[in-house]
């Protein structure tokens, strides 16, 4: 059935802002439905407000006394399971996280991330990311490494900020070389470059992974225009920590005649 | 069509009886929030503008860019200008342009601002398929950038030089407006050069464990110097661009004689 022709008499709706806690004019969201191979489109609901709510709260409200059916994909609603990511009024963002008071007034529009298979409505299918991580060998300490580690504080700042990533995939969405060149195959995407540095700098990993992140993992496609970094939730700075030391370190090896001739006389890596 | 607090997209206020009701394609997906092409705008006008003055201001000679005690960075070093007969201005500019060409946040303004690739974020861009990024010629050049820097390094002593003359006419002490602006360029661009992703990288960037090299806790040290200017890198880039183009504009509108140099003589 077109969703321009579903019934919309589902659901006990209470009246937007009549309800209970409700606080001023209804809010009007305009949310993605659909299912691949089937008609899909924005369908319209007014939201009863309440101080504070966010997108998912929106979502929830929806789902709860108009449209049951409206797939979601949610967990902690603290901005920390990753798995509400969106698109709200067009530009990436988890849905728990994003305030209705911080959008500009008027309809606000919500779709399912761009960069990734659609299943239903605002789920979609993020396998992808998940073959390309178990593409990237894991953390491999020296067979001989006295555990547990003894490490410096100063060899370990580099990466505890890439530990706070939670995989919301965000950066992934929004990048353009996978959202608009749809180059899945040849890119690993922001995210894994962010694995990959903190394994390359992890002090006491021996394993080698520039040569992959440069060939297969498409390093050379980012060109730094940072909408990863403007994304991400977790405030890591992808592009500045995560990519451009690591294209410093292939350039070391692939770009730098200097290093070559260094690395020949001295035998360096 | 609203019953209950839903509504059929497209069916309700004005929406026309042939209105399918569904909003799709590259339409529905753009963003809807703050002007996302104000910024590749503004730096379409500011950079662009910037690249037109400089090929200016470089082509129309030396004569033009020096009013004692002053000299204009786009004709620095001052002995190399003298000694080159054309052009000399362009080529006394070829390492600042390979060096900023080449950053990392001149990249990004580039490839928003000029190249489209992207405009905006999450804003669909106008090509979809053929993109080689730094893959391919020429923009693969761009990992030569190091080499740029190595250049640019130079420079911050022969303007700070030129600075430094700019206290002196005639054997006695001068103090100008335009000294003061001449060293506050090179304060700027100092502040650029050393915020470099590539210094970064150098001085202690490559390094996994500080703790097992020689020199690791001075390197360290030096690593932690360069990420603090490196924060405010873009800041960097745009303030010392302003600072170069207002000492070439200074001492121009000083030879047009515009106004004198407010300033103070020791005799
Ligand atoms: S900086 Fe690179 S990885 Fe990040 S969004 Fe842009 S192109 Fe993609
Ligand atoms: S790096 Fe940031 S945006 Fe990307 S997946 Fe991790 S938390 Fe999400
Ligand atoms: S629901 Fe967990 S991050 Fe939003
Ligand atoms: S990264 Fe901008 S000057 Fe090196």
């Amino acid at each position: 059935m077109a969703i321009a022709e579903r019934p919309a008499q589902r659901g006990t709706a209470p009246q937007p802002g009549a309800g209970s806690g409700s606080d001023g004019a209804p809010l009007e969201f305009h949310v993605f439905k659909g299912i691949p191979g089937e008609e899909q489109g924005e369908v319209t609901y007014r939201v009863p407000p309440v101080t504070g709510m966010v997108v998912l709260d929106a979502i929830h409200w929806i789902q709860k006394h108009v449209d049951t059916d409206l797939a979601c994909r949610w967990n902690c609603k603290a901005a920390k399971c990753g798995s509400c990511s969106a698109e709200i009024n067009g530009m990436p963002r988890l849905m728990c996280k994003t305030r209705i008071d911080d959008l500009p007034d008027g309809p606000i529009t919500v779709r399912p991330m761009t960069a990734f298979p659609l299943i239903k409505d605002l789920v979609t299918d993020v396998s992808h990311a998940y073959e390309v991580n178990r593409r990237i060998p894991q953390f491999t300490p020296a067979a001989d490494e006295p555990s547990p580690f003894v490490i410096q504080e100063m060899d370990l700042e580099r990466i505890y900020e890439f530990r706070k990533c939670i995989e919301c995939f965000l950066c992934q969405d929004v990048c353009h070389v996978l959202r608009s060149h749809d180059l899945q195959e040849q890119f690993y995407g922001p995210r894994f470059f962010v694995r990959v540095a903190s394994l390359e700098m992890h002090p006491k990993d021996t394993v080698d992974r520039l040569e992959a992140v440069r060939t297969e993992g498409g390093l050379g496609y980012c060109n730094i225009t940072k909408c990863c970094t403007e994304v991400c939730p977790e405030h890591i700075h992808i592009t500045d920590n995560a990519i451009i030391p690591l294209k410093e370190r292939v350039a070391d090896r692939h770009w730098d005649p200097l290093r070559a001739v260094s690395r020949l006389l001295l035998g360096k890596r | 069509m609203t019953v209950r607090g839903a509504e059929v997209a497209g069916s309700g206020k004005g929406a026309s009886a042939g209105d399918a009701g569904v909003t799709t394609g590259v339409l529905a997906r753009l963003r809807r929030d703050a002007p996302w092409w104000l910024l590749p705008v503004t730096v379409v006008v500011v950079l662009g503008g910037f690249i037109v003055y400089s090929i200016w201001a470089s082509t129309t000679g030396v004569g033009e860019a020096r009013n004692a005690p002053y000299l204009s960075p786009l004709y620095s070093p001052g002995w190399l200008a003298n000694h080159i007969p054309v052009f000399p201005g362009l080529l006394c500019i070829l390492v600042p342009i390979a060096f900023r060409g080449t950053c990392y946040y001149y990249r990004k303004a580039y490839h928003r601002s000029f190249l489209w690739d992207p405009p905006g974020c999450a804003v669909p861009e106008l090509r979809h398929g053929g993109y080689r990024g730094e893959t391919a010629f020429p923009l693969s050049l761009n990992n030569l950038h190091r080499f740029a820097l190595y250049g640019a390094v130079v420079y911050i002593p022969i303007l700070a030089f030129d600075a430094a003359n700019a206290f002196s006419l005639g054997g006695h002490l001068y103090l100008g407006l335009g000294t003061a602006i001449m060293v506050l360029n090179v304060v700027l661009l100092a502040g650029y050069t050393l915020s470099c992703h590539s210094l970064r990288h150098l001085v202690g960037g490559s390094v996994d464990c500080f703790s097992c090299v020689r020199f690791g806790r001075q390197r360290y040290g030096a690593w932690r110097g360069v990420t603090r200017l490196n924060v405010f890198h873009p800041t960097w880039a745009w303030v010392s661009l302003f600072s170069v183009w207002a000492v070439d504009a200074y001492v121009r509108m000083l030879n047009a004689g515009w106004f004198t140099d407010p300033h103070l003589l020791f005799r």
